[in-house]
């Protein structure tokens, strides 16, 4: 046996010609943040790097996969721009390290709390660039806000965590960062009131960016926009909620996105109706957790060891910071196997 | 247009065909008789028309299953039809291919505001889906012009956008999932995957026209209404300040719902046509913001400023819903409009939204020496293009004409980083032109992913790959015989 040799080739090219070369399974990473890189030789994607394309009066960013995410928000910020769908830092809640990059956050799909109304990577994607388990280069989608030209291999990628391939460089839609923000609070509802409460705030015309109850039982409202409208939305929910809702003094959103104040345990992510989720908390038994999306995203410190998926069945759920994926229905098993043998017939990139 | 020789041996088993088809679905499902057939002979292409096989119209997921399962073991073509409004010959028929249409499934499965969700079978037409919420304060985004005949089968088949699709995204954005029903009469249920790692079929299927299977009931998102909406009409002396504008409002933080875009010629038509008050002028745009009213004022506001930086000829603001219907009377009877003045094709193209004023000058030139007329209306905050091009189809190779000056333009928004089809679809109409947007190993790919859910490329296998490159595929399905 050689001695394990780290591949990070700094070109398109060079990523071909190596998975093209490959004899084994391939550990692809980007900058390694979340502990989801399935077993095998490493094939570091953080030397493909750089800003290729950003027209701030297109809203429209192109960027080689291994950029540092710091380095894109940074040149965005300096157009009062961001990526909207709030790049989530898990860092912290996963005991990682490394640097995020721009493809791996869309290799993972990983949105924050603005994800509610709409803002996450698969959503922004206007097109990307990857090699497959063949070698071959594969470009789908392009660099617009509108096309339906071909079938969309681009959203397919999105979240697939480099299962069909290696991502080479993303195209995403970027927003104008708005005036002000915003929170109302609400201390001590019941996971039941706090979705019956984001419910109705979601439901109203303010556009709300963010709904969501922490581990410390606060639930949290985030309006956005020009400094008069965010004062008169929040004023309009404050009428139409009632009187547990007051102005936030704090922002707690990063705080939200980032997974923090969920204390020690095996995080678990769970993906269901808002209206189910109190019932579904229940089920799954005492443990510190976080409802965002307005009840439509959980987040769970389960004691380690505890698979949540065996209490909650008929849900998605997934361990965070761990490469397994959801097997589906058969049918969806079906498809998504055979989608695997076609763009990575040798097993290259963990099943 | 070519299409492929129908297989004979289909053509002469018709009635055993049909039979099996009523026998499977009951008689008053299938449709066979040349003169009813002619309903189904094209979609809003009408240009391109060939009446199909037979037609079926079955009432639930499970009678789909049993069409389908019929024609896959026939080796019968499928042409799967929602309400026929595609303007790309999404469903346009081969003689040898067997119609499904959705146009039965219409049911309102389910409603819940408090989850911001609407359950549709999707034969139901776009703007009854907003028709089955609004009473409850909410609507549906995606808003094509045609909403209120087309079906959100065809809708999610054609991944439909429309004019409001700059703030709410187009139907991708909004699909949460579908029940979908395979060749082979499998029933597949597909659910956004989020950050679950599942692989996303669901946008696999969103926009595939027909490729991978027939969908037959949707979950929708749906969304509170707006407490208002205001327009406001800007009229420029030349296209490029009128494109500075745009880039100057997008720039400055204010996200409106639409910013359409025409230019003089179809100014003009529309003026004659529904007689709106428009400016006679180079360029003109309807910019709308959503909000309450003193939101509605503040962004208007701020629009003004912009637009006065660029010497605008006319701006006028609404002050009240007739005056709204007034500045969006001319842009919504454009096509319309157009039609008066003759035969016209309507392109799709999408463009970086920097590159309007170059390409509306390349479009001029290439009007100029084909000889025929071109007005441009368009969705110019998402760069979406929809040039007009006038002809005389009465004239010989009077379309053959307008559809090569069409290609010259489609692939100069290629040219300028833009693509073929921003929300009609490739269909027929631009299946040839695909190799100007892509490489061989993409469009690979994508057969590829056909190869997965249609082995046997049964699933409207004439539409979106180049004939020559689906060749080898549609031939070791169905050997020639």
């Amino acid at each position: 046996m050689s001695a394990q040799v780290a591949l990070a080739p700094a070109e398109e090219a060079e990523l071909a010609e190596a998975i093209r070369a490959a004899s084994r399974p391939l550990s692809l990473t980007g900058g390694g943040t979340r502990g989801m890189a399935p077993e095998g030789q490493s094939l570091s994607l953080s030397r493909l790097t750089g800003i290729v394309d950003y027209v701030p009066a297109a809203l429209t960013l192109i960027a080689r996969a291994g950029t540092p995410l710091a380095e894109i928000e940074a040149a965005l910020a300096a157009e009062n721009q961001r990526l909207a769908f709030e790049p989530p830092d898990w860092r912290g809640a996963l005991g990682t390290d490394g640097e995020p990059t721009v493809g791996g956050l869309v290799a993972a799909n990983l949105s924050g709390p603005r994800a509610v109304a709409g803002a996450t990577p698969r959503d922004h994607l206007l097109g990307l660039r990857f090699v497959d388990g063949t070698g071959r280069v594969v470009k789908s989608g392009g660099r617009v806000m509108k096309n339906v030209t071909g079938l969309d291999l681009a959203r397919l990628l999105c979240g697939s965590r480099g299962r069909l391939g290696a991502i080479v460089e993303v195209a995403l839609k970027v927003l104008p960062i708005p005036e002000a923000s915003a929170s109302l609070v609400a201390r001590g509802l019941s996971p039941q009131e706090a979705v019956a409460s984001m419910s109705a705030a979601l439901g109203t015309p303010f556009e709300v960016t963010g709904a969501a109850r922490t581990a410390d039982g606060a639930t949290w409202l985030r309006i956005e926009g020009f400094h008069a409208s965010v004062t008169y939305r929040l004023n309009r929910l404050r009428e139409q909620l009632g009187g547990a809702w007051e102005i936030a003094e704090e922002d707690p959103w990063q705080g939200i996105r980032d997974l923090e104040g969920l204390g020690e345990g095996d995080l678990w992510l769970v993906r269901c109706r808002p209206s189910e989720a109190p019932a579904l908390l229940g089920r799954a038994g005492p443990a510190r957790s976080l409802m965002d999306l307005g009840g439509a995203r959980l987040v769970l410190a389960m004691e380690p060891g505890t698979d949540l998926r065996g209490r909650l069945p008929d849900v998605q759920a997934v361990r965070l910071g761990r490469p397994d994926t959801l097997p589906g229905s058969p049918a969806v098993a079906r498809l998504t196997e055979e989608l695997k043998m076609r763009f990575d017939p040798r097993g290259l990139f963990g099943t | 247009m070519q299409l492929p020789k129908p297989d004979d041996r289909i053509l002469t088993r018709k009635d055993a065909i049909v039979a099996r088809l009523r026998e499977a679905l009951g008689p008053g499902a299938v449709i066979e008789r040349p003169a009813e057939l002619l309903a189904y002979e094209c979609d809003a292409l009408s240009a391109y028309r060939c009446p199909p096989l037979a037609v079926v119209l079955p009432s639930t997921t499970e009678e789909v299953a049993a069409a389908l399962r019929v024609c896959a073991e026939e080796g019968a073509p499928v042409v799967p039809r929602g309400a026929g409004t595609s303007l790309a010959g999404g469903s346009m028929p081969t003689s040898d291919a067997v119609v499904i249409g959705v146009s039965r499934l219409t049911k309102v499965l389910e409603i819940s505001t408090a989850d911001r969700l609407v359950r549709v079978e999707t034969g139901r037409t776009n703007l009854s889906v907003t028709g089955a919420v609004e009473g409850q304060g909410f609507f549906y985004a995606p808003d094509p012009s045609s909403q209120l005949a087309c079906a959100i089968a065809g809708n999610i088949a054609m991944n439909s956008g429309g004019a409001h699709c700059l703030k709410y995204g187009v139907t991708t954005n909004n699909l949460l999932g579908v029940k979908m029903v395979l060749m082979d009469g499998s029933i597949v249920e597909l659910d956004a995957t989020g950050e679950t790692g599942a692989l996303d079929l669901l946008s696999l299927v969103c926009g595939s026209e027909g490729q991978l299977g027939i969908v037959t009931e949707a979950t929708l998102r749906i969304l509170p209404k707006p407490e208002g909406a205001g327009p406001v009409l800007i009229g420029f002396d030349s296209a490029e300040t009128a494109g500075a504008c745009v880039a100057g409002i997008i720039k400055a933080g204010v996200l409106p719902v639409a910013i359409e875009f025409m230019d003089a010629p179809c100014i003009r038509a529309c003026e004659a046509h529904a007689k709106a008050g428009y400016p006679d002028c180079a360029a003109l745009l309807i910019v709308e913001v959503e909000g309450a009213p003193a939101e509605i004022a503040h962004q208007l506001g701020l629009i003004r400023e912009i637009a006065e930086r660029h010497d605008p000829v006319a701006f006028r603001e609404a002050a009240g819903p007739e005056e709204a219907a007034r500045i969006w009377l001319g842009r919504k009877s454009a096509f319309g409009a157009m039609g008066q003045l003759g035969d016209y094709i309507c392109l799709d193209g999408t463009i970086p939204v920097t590159e309007l004023p170059r390409v509306l000058t390349r479009i001029g030139e290439l009007s100029e020496s084909y000889g025929l007329g071109c007005a441009n209306v368009f969705h110019a905050g998402d760069g979406n293009m929809h040039p007009l091009i006038m002809f005389d189809a009465n004239a010989p190779g009077g379309l053959e004409k307008a559809e090569a000056m069409g290609a010259d333009i489609l692939n100069l928004c290629v040219e300028v980083g833009g693509c073929l089809t921003g929300e009609h679809g490739v269909g027929i109409e631009k299946r040839d032109l695909m190799e100007s947007q892509f490489a061989a190993e993409d469009l690979e790919a994508q057969m590829q992913v056909k190869d997965v859910f249609d082995p046997e490329w049964l699933l409207n296998p004439a539409k979106v790959f180049p004939l020559a490159l689906s060749e080898a595929r549609r031939l070791r399905a169905r050997p020639a015989a």
